[in-house]
């Protein structure tokens, strides 16, 4: 069992990867045609809205609306007007800040939920643990479109109405199942020896899980970090459902909410607001590409 | 090792009554209830619980502030003579369909690509993905711009070009505001279809073609033959996944339209964020969540059936 998860983990990034293939055969002319030709428009289609993003949040309020006197795909005198109003005159700083909170937060809580319940499901082996494993990936499945109305009542019962604490405490039902099937994916592939050697020694489960299974596993728990801290970034429907007043939002729901005021001139604030609210992800995800990518992957092949 | 954990209690109860904590010690079923316990206390307070709740909102009359009662089905029959509530029911198959279908084409189509060997691959491939890292609000409110009925970039562009005469009303007409949604949506769907298809095909071993070529196969008898079989249960399970979540899309068309123009982009979701949470018809709004269950049944019967397959490919013994 063990071979077989290395089996299907290991062979992404091996020899294939920059071998040239059979990629000789074809002539450049050819080449050009069937794939940078191809693969130009897509990343050019891809990457349109971020540019058209950032040279919005830089454009003066003149060049914005004037579309005869100035090019509208380029900026003559750009500005940080956008940003600083952004930063200064408005709540938003407060709102990254709820966003940072709630995403630490819930990924915290979902993280160590999820190491406890992963190792217990692949290595505890206790009565009825592939019944849990398979009902934790169903609940991997249930939207959050259909849960936020009764979730509503919960919350508004519990009395966390209108607090960030609530969204921290939903959350982790999105990113739980999520994180338990990626980690039980890497758990699987440690050797039961290990564990094995620990016992004898007198280790308590405690011990081995704290001390050999997670130093171990930390390639995986940093996808799980990463990719639960997106979801949680790009959480929305919660969000908008819980929170009612306006310091308490987060990024999301307040660039919905609070810039849209009919004014002519609020593009600018706008698409500087979606800008510096994309801006902490797409740094985060510069750094770790592999992790997040074997984090996406991992999640559907397990 | 297993068995030395759980036989021993059970061999030295003869001998000397060992006591209860040291029994429950060395039990795994013990032990594993304390390890899943946080887990299985968020899964089941803010998961389990309001799916059960909620199904029981959906047959009674609570409004925000006011306790509701069992009236049945009556919600149900209240939808079933709501053209709104078909008409929703119609937009989102319409959008799911649409959207997932071309999510699919162009994501397996830029997979392939992205396969191929060429420059810069690991900092293209890496590119790609942006779309589906930056939240989707925050896309989705540079597309707002981008679809504005007067400063769009489209018409302006196409205008020049002597294409058309007119502004575009991107979201102000019914079916420029469908196309422009499902557009938003693919936009940010293909990046997740192909990066997965791409770790599938990673997997796919090169000396297959290259005996395929030795044979005279043509690329798209390759493709046929050999990747798309190959590729199958992974394009199975992405797929689910893609259809899951484009049909209980909801931020995307909040964003954009919030259903508008005359409900043309209301989805179920949007509809009972709009009856149960802005009109304060809790019941009826659960209903309509209520309603979308069965889809998702569906879907996931499908995935299941993916994965069986995948097993029966595989060999018994895959996890």
């Amino acid at each position: 069992m063990t071979d077989s998860a290395l089996q299907t983990k290991a062979p992404a990034p091996t020899a294939t990867d920059d071998s040239e293939g059979m990629s000789y055969l074809e002539s450049l002319p050819r080449r050009l045609i069937t794939l940078y030709l191809p693969l130009f428009i897509i990343l050019v289609v891809l990457l349109f809205p971020f540019y058209w993003m950032v040279l919005t949040s830089i454009k003066p309020d003149e060049q914005l609306i004037d579309m005869e006197k100035f090019n509208p795909f380029w900026v003559v005198h750009p500005t940080f007007k956008h940003i600083s109003k952004l930063l200064f005159e408005t709540q938003y700083p407060r709102w990254l800040w709820n966003t940072m909170y709630v995403a630490v937060g819930a990924t915290f809580l979902s993280i160590a939920a999820s190491v406890l319940a992963a190792y217990a499901i692949t290595r505890l082996r206790f009565k009825g643990a592939d019944t849990v494993g398979i009902l934790i990936f169903f609940a991997y499945l249930v939207p959050p479109s259909i849960l936020f109305i009764p979730l509503a009542s919960v919350i508004q019962a519990y009395g966390l109405f209108d607090s960030p604490l609530s969204l921290i405490l939903v959350y982790p039902t999105l990113l739980i199942p999520f994180s338990t099937w990626l980690l039980m994916g890497y758990f699987k592939t440690i050797p039961y020896e290990l564990e094995e050697c620990a016992l004898i020694d007198g280790a308590s489960r405690w011990q081995i899980l704290v001390k050999i299974i997670v130093p171990l596993a930390i390639p995986g728990l940093i996808s799980a970090f990463i990719f639960s801290f997106t979801l949680c970034w790009n959480e929305f429907i919660y969000a908008l459902t819980f929170l009612q007043s306006t310091p308490n939002k987060t990024v999301p729901v307040a660039i919905v909410n609070e810039f849209v005021d009919g004014d002519i001139y609020k593009w600018g604030s706008l698409m500087a607001g979606a800008l510096v609210g994309s801006l902490p992800l797409v740094i985060l995800y510069a750094f770790f590409v592999e992790h997040y990518v074997s984090a996406m992957t991992g999640a559907v092949k397990e | 090792m297993s068995t030395v954990q759980t036989s021993m209690p059970v061999q030295a109860a003869a001998a000397g009554e060992p006591s209860l904590w040291s029994r429950l010690r060395a039990n795994r079923n013990w032990a594993a209830l304390w390890f899943m316990l946080p887990a299985a206390a968020f899964l089941i307070l803010f998961l389990a619980y309001p799916l059960g709740l909620g199904i029981w909102m959906s047959f009674t009359d609570e409004r925000i502030g006011r306790e509701g009662v069992f009236i049945g089905l009556e919600n149900y029959q209240w939808l079933w003579d709501d053209a709104i509530f078909w008409l929703s029911v119609f937009n989102t198959i319409l959008y799911t369909l649409i959207a997932s279908v071309i999510k699919f084409a162009i994501g397996l189509y830029l997979a392939l690509l992205l396969n191929r060997h060429m420059p810069f691959k690991a900092m293209i491939r890496s590119i790609v993905l942006i779309p589906f890292i930056v939240p989707t609000v925050l896309s989705a409110i540079a597309f707002w711009w981008i679809y504005d009925a007067q400063f769009s970039i489209i018409s302006w562009s196409l205008i020049r070009l002597g294409l058309i005469e007119h502004n575009i009303n991107f979201l102000g007409d019914s079916n420029w505001a469908r196309g422009s949604v499902i557009f938003a949506n693919v936009w940010r769907g293909v990046p997740f279809v192909a990066i997965t298809l791409l770790a599938g095909l990673q997997t796919v071993s090169p000396s297959l073609y290259e005996a395929a070529t030795l044979d005279g196969a043509t690329n798209w008898q390759r493709f046929r033959y050999i990747t798309y079989p190959l590729l199958t249960p992974i394009i199975a399970v992405v797929m689910t996944f893609s259809v899951l979540f484009t049909f209980t899309d909801f931020q995307l068309i909040w964003a954009l339209t919030r259903g508008g123009p005359v409900n043309a982009t209301h989805l179920m979701a949007t509809l009972s964020y709009q009856r149960g949470i802005i009109s304060g018809r809790l019941g009826e709004g659960a209903a309509i969540a209520t309603a979308m269950i069965p889809f998702l049944l569906a879907a996931i019967a499908i995935s299941w059936f993916g994965m069986q397959r995948r097993k029966w490919q595989q060999g018994s013994n895959n996890d």
